[in-house]
């Protein structure tokens, strides 16, 4: 795969290690968004801004992207290796999510030149930031039924309905969106179109939603005659579905070519160790339960179960049966994963359980239960676990559609 | 906590990969697998014979012994699709006891017993009894020293294949410690060898009576490498039988899927029921977890640590996800379900033999507790 030598590689890796080890910030003093999906103040925002900026200026995000847009030209090897390190510093995620890992590999991959050169440096260096416009009030699931309309005049669009759930829609300069140019269109899917839109034209309003947690992230979006340029159109008039399915792949990880970095933080499987030895249960440590152990190593080989079976999608004779199976299941799996594990971590607290970020006497400040309420922004975004499954049964086992 | 795995797949294990996807569907279709539940010997000789000359009974066994000189990471694509294809036979039985002999024979019984094992003589192993405890250091049979013999006695049960077997590899105390030895069929009495009743029936198992049986001293295998050669035998056994397992899950979830796909009600397919779609899916993605887990466990075998580890969780995951999948194809099929015609008991008998055998997923689970807690 790679061209680059071992010792290439080996120091590449020592020197991103090196820079992550001098670079990556304190904890600071206020708290941290766990996910992309929550970032609810300013102070948040600037501090990751500030961070992806740093992390892309000295080459360790969009690593393998092409030069000419601000990438660094590399084989994809040296991204991975640079997450790798940045992971092991235990960074902050990267911000821009939706430009990083779906608005811009899929400009990358289906955009025009002149696209390109507008939007991906500037994706990359988190000045311009991405947001998707896909769900509406009344079609979630549903995406194909989308309604907003998009109508053409003159040499403009103009824009009208509601999109919701619109992650980081207050900060964004751009969205993503998904919008119904043909209500006429034979069937539902073939009316839709995809553009690339500015947010920062009148009749575009966003108004953040609370979230389970108490904390921000995300927006309803309204579009009241708002007049966008025609080449803000992507693609031709009549493909958003398919460009919208595009970039489903690249947001639920099941197609490559996303900057780099991480916009989720993960607890560690050591953590959870660290909290069995602490909670007690019965007056012992937790992890001298035998059930509790039990269900601590069915974590473990989950854990490895993700990664195993990542890296077995790229060993063809051991994933050509199925070929979309492992990249389908991915996003499934370890969403679900990281719930119940935060669940799980709750169930071992005793009492304690029922504290919350804030108290002082909670187990590790509330981590665990402010990360099992979050923990559903992943089993629910992006389609939910039950449409995973539907597409899974549909797409790879050749089941009938529901 | 190394929460990452290793998995990789050699040029060999593909073409191995590669045929035995052909052979195995070719040899072993499911007619032919109902026609041998009844039959006495339980396999077709013939394809024994076929599988011999394939060179796969030599995989794991270095050449110097009449092997191909490759590992059980070889091997176990080869059982994988014998799991399938739920083909019946002692090709598992014979690869272990040469693995006993391997790690645990002297050099006269390697140069004996191996080449002739490599090219189609068949063997096993007896190293469960009827305490029924995993640990297979919890040995009651015994051999006491009298000249140049030594004098067995107790039973041995789920003797895979000892009908067919020429040499039986057997677990005794002996001076109160562990012995392996290696019993000659043909001194066997025909009364000491009681065909079992299992729930698997593609499997032939029986049980060995030792009492008043004798062998030489010289079929003791090297006593300095008996706890090595158990604890070998153990996961391998389990790298095994998790191969036949991730089989039997593919093929149990193909089945099911098909019938999902055919059968009607209330004028829709049944496919189309969530209730159906989506466990069927989770039994689907558990099986590409399992299967992972076993690639991995095959890649890492001979890693002192890891090898055991992953191996462990191996068994645990494909467990889970054969017992789960089989139980589901049952139900799944309604009436015809419920009927010794639908496949699915047939699957369903397996996972629950495989999962019996050397550790269900609850005993690994604890075992890895040990090691990574
Ligand atoms: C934290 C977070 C961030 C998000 N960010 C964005 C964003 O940036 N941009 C954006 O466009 N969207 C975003 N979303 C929206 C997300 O994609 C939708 O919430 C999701 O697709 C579900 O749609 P819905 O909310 O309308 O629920 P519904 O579709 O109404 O679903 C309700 C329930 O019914 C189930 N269901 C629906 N249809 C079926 C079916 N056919 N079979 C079985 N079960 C079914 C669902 O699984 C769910 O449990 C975000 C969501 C969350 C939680």
């Amino acid at each position: 795969m790679a061209n680059a030598s071992e010792q290439e590689l080996k120091d590449y890796r020592e020197e991103a290690a090196a820079w992550f080890k001098e670079n990556t910030p304190a904890e600071p003093d206020f708290m941290m968004p766990l996910t992309f999906m929550e970032v609810g103040t300013d102070q948040q925002f600037n501090f990751l801004r500030d961070w992806q900026n740093k992390v892309w200026e000295a080459g360790y995000l969009g690593a393998a992207w092409p030069k000419q847009y601000g990438g660094g030209g590399l084989e994809q090897v040296f991204q991975n290796i640079a997450t790798d390190e940045m992971r092991k510093a235990n960074g902050p995620i990267m911000l821009n999510a939706i430009g990083i890992n779906w608005a811009g590999p899929l400009i990358l991959d289906m955009g025009s030149d002149e696209e390109k050169e507008r939007y991906i440096k500037r994706i990359l260096s988190a000045e311009d930031i991405w947001c998707q416009g896909f769900s509406e009030p009344e079609n979630g699931s549903d995406l194909g039924n989308a309604q907003l309309k998009a109508v053409r005049e003159g040499d403009e669009w103009v824009l009208n309905g509601s999109k919701i759930w619109t992650t980081q829609g207050n900060y964004a300069k751009y969205m993503i969106l998904l919008a119904r140019t043909n209500p006429d269109a034979e069937n539902k899917y073939k009316g839709l179109s995809f553009f690339l839109s500015p947010m920062d034209v009148p009749g575009i309003e966003t108004v953040p939603i609370r979230k389970l947690t108490g904390e921000y992230g995300f927006t309803q979006t309204f579009f009241t005659d708002a007049r966008i340029p025609a080449d803000c159109l992507m693609g031709e008039e009549g493909q958003g579905w398919l460009i919208a399915m595009r970039t489903l792949e690249y947001e639920r990880g099941a197609r490559a070519g996303q900057a780099g970095g991480y916009i989720i933080t993960m607890p560690d499987a050591a953590e959870i160790f660290d909290l069995a030895k602490d909670a007690k249960r019965g007056g012992a440590p937790a992890i001298d339960d035998p059930l509790i152990r039990d269900e601590l190593v069915k974590f473990l080989i989950e854990a490895r179960s993700m990664d195993l079976c990542h890296k077995r999608s790229r060993i063809g004779p051991l994933s050509q049966d199925k070929p979309m199976s492992l990249p389908l299941m991915s996003k499934l799996v370890s969403s679900e994963f990281y719930r119940e594990l935060n669940q799980f971590a709750l169930s071992i607290q005793g009492t304690k359980a029922a504290y919350y970020v804030g108290e002082p006497d909670a187990h590790d400040d509330g981590v665990w239960q402010r990360g099992y309420l979050n923990a559903f922004s992943a089993t629910i975004g992006g389609g939910t676990s039950q449409i995973q499954r539907n597409i899974i049964g549909e797409h790879v086992l050749g089941l009938p559609k529901s | 906590m190394e929460l990452r795995g290793a998995i990789g797949f050699s040029e060999e294990q593909a073409d191995l990969l590669d045929v035995a996807v052909n052979f195995c569907r070719d040899k072993s279709p499911v007619d032919k697998v109902r026609t041998l539940l009844t039959d006495e010997l339980g396999y077709d000789p013939a394809v024994w014979s076929e599988i011999a000359e394939l060179g796969w009974l030599g995989i794991a066994i270095p050449e110097e012994f009449g092997g191909v000189g490759l590992g059980l990471a070889e091997v176990v694509p080869v059982v994988e699709q014998m799991g399938r294809n739920l083909m019946a036979g002692p090709f598992v039985s014979t690869t272990l006891a040469a693995q006993a002999i391997l790690v645990g024979g002297t050099d006269s019984q390697k140069a004996d017993l191996l080449p002739a094992m490599a090219s189609g003589t068949a063997a096993t192993l007896a190293l469960s009894e009827d305490h029924a405890d995993w640990d297979l250091g919890h040995i009651d049979c015994a051999a006491f020293a009298d000249g140049d013999a030594l004098q067995l006695s107790g039973t041995k049960t789920f003797v895979t294949d000892a009908a067919s077997a020429e040499w039986i590899i057997a677990s005794v105390n002996l001076d109160s410690a562990p012995a392996l030895i290696v019993i000659n069929r043909s001194t066997v009495p025909d009364g000491a060898i009681r065909r079992e009743t299992v729930i698997d029936e593609t499997r032939r198992s029986y049980q060995l009576c030792l009492d008043g049986l004798s062998v030489p001293k010289t079929s003791l295998l090297d006593s300095s490498k008996t706890a090595e050669t158990l604890a070998h035998l153990h996961l391998a056994s389990n790298l095994l039988l998790s191969a036949e397992m991730c089989g039997g899950t593919a093929s149990v979830i193909d089945y099911t899927v098909d019938y999902l796909q055919t059968r009607k009600q209330f004028g829709k397919m049944i496919g189309s029921y969530q209730a159906l779609k989506h466990p069927i899916v989770d039994a689907h993605v558990g099986y590409e977890k399992a299967r992972s887990h076993l690639y991995s466990a095959a890649y890492t075998f001979t890693q002192q640590g890891e090898g055991e580890i992953a191996t462990r969780m191996a068994k645990s995951t494909a467990s889970d996800a054969f017992s789960f999948a089989a139980d589901r194809a049952i139900q799944f099929h309604g009436g015809f379900g419920f009927t010794y015609d639908c496949d699915a008991q047939l699957y369903r008998r397996r996972a629950i033999w495989c999962e019996a055998m050397q550790g269900d997923g609850a005993y690994h689970r604890k075992k890895l507790a040990d090691l990574l807690l």
